[in-house]
């Protein structure tokens, strides 16, 4: 087993626990926090993985932002004497017989099909990422840069109106 | 040897966590970290799939990763948007009790 394996095991294994911190937690705030714990692991695999641009972005948007707007969100809508919020509706066995059935066709189909594998050579990728981004993909780039400008818009309006009411 | 197989066994197990905490949670904020898991489990096997898969002159290398890029942008437009109209449920009804809020319009 080499280093790198060795360190696999040991991200997926922080990102799955902290991932089922996430899921069964009944304290919300604790569930928030170790969700940093799960985005940080995924960073972790995609440096693992040699896609070094992306763990950055990773870092960046999730960590410094979804994760940021999501704590807001819990203490926001959370009066902190009852954070330990009302965990689970549905039953929680069922909703794991539903998480287990999910599991088993997706791994099942990953087990089954024969992917074509071809390891390649690990070299850095902003500057073929950036290529892609303004010749192949160009349009859903631009696409893309519209819909951020409507989320802008959009939040700033749903927030704003329900605060004349 | 650590090969595709293992990183797709850690992004289904990530997605099934996520639909487990969609399905069972009633707290919207936490139904939305059920979704940021899924997403990461999407975005995790394109990685995976642009490191181990075969790329051909019509499929890039580095098409993989552009998508990831594509899931985060989208992952951070909804969550902003998420969260707007949560707070805004929240001031209108002082919960967000997804099994409670069943109608459009009060």
């Amino acid at each position: 087993m080499t280093t790198a394996d060795v360190l696999f095991y040991v991200f997926s294994a922080i990102a799955l626990v902290s991932a089922g911190i996430v899921v069964f937690s009944r304290n919300l705030l604790y569930a928030a926090f170790s969700l940093l714990f799960t985005l940080s692991g995924v960073a972790a695999l995609y440096g693992l993985l040699g896609a070094d641009f992306l763990a950055v972005t990773q870092v960046l948007v999730y960590i410094g932002g979804i994760l940021i707007l999501i704590l807001f969100g819990v203490m926001f809508t959370q009066r902190v004497y009852d954070l330990k919020a009302e965990a689970m509706s549905f039953k929680r066995g069922r909703a794991i017989l539903v998480g287990l059935v999910v599991f088993g066709t997706l791994w099942s189909t990953a087990r089954i099909v024969e992917w074509p594998v071809a390891e390649r050579p690990l070299e850095p990728t902003s500057a073929g990422i950036g290529d892609l981004l303004l010749s192949r993909y160009l349009l859903p780039f631009e696409a893309v840069s519209v819909l951020l400008l409507v989320v802008l818009i959009g939040t700033v309006l749903v927030g704003k109106k329900e605060v004349e009411d | 040897m650590v090969g595709l197989q293992h990183y797709l066994f850690v992004s289904a197990a990530l997605a099934s966590l996520g639909v487990i905490a969609m399905v069972s949670r009633r707290n919207a904020v936490s139904i939305l970290m059920g979704i940021e898991l899924i997403l990461n489990a999407a975005a995790l096997n394109f990685v995976a799939f642009s490191r181990f898969g075969v790329s051909t002159p019509h499929n890039p290398v580095l098409s993989g990763q552009v998508f990831s890029i594509f899931i985060i942008v989208l992952a951070a437009a909804e969550a902003t948007i998420a969260l707007a109209i949560i707070i805004a449920i929240y001031h209108a009804r002082s919960h967000i009790d997804a099994d409670k809020l069943q109608e459009l319009k009060r």
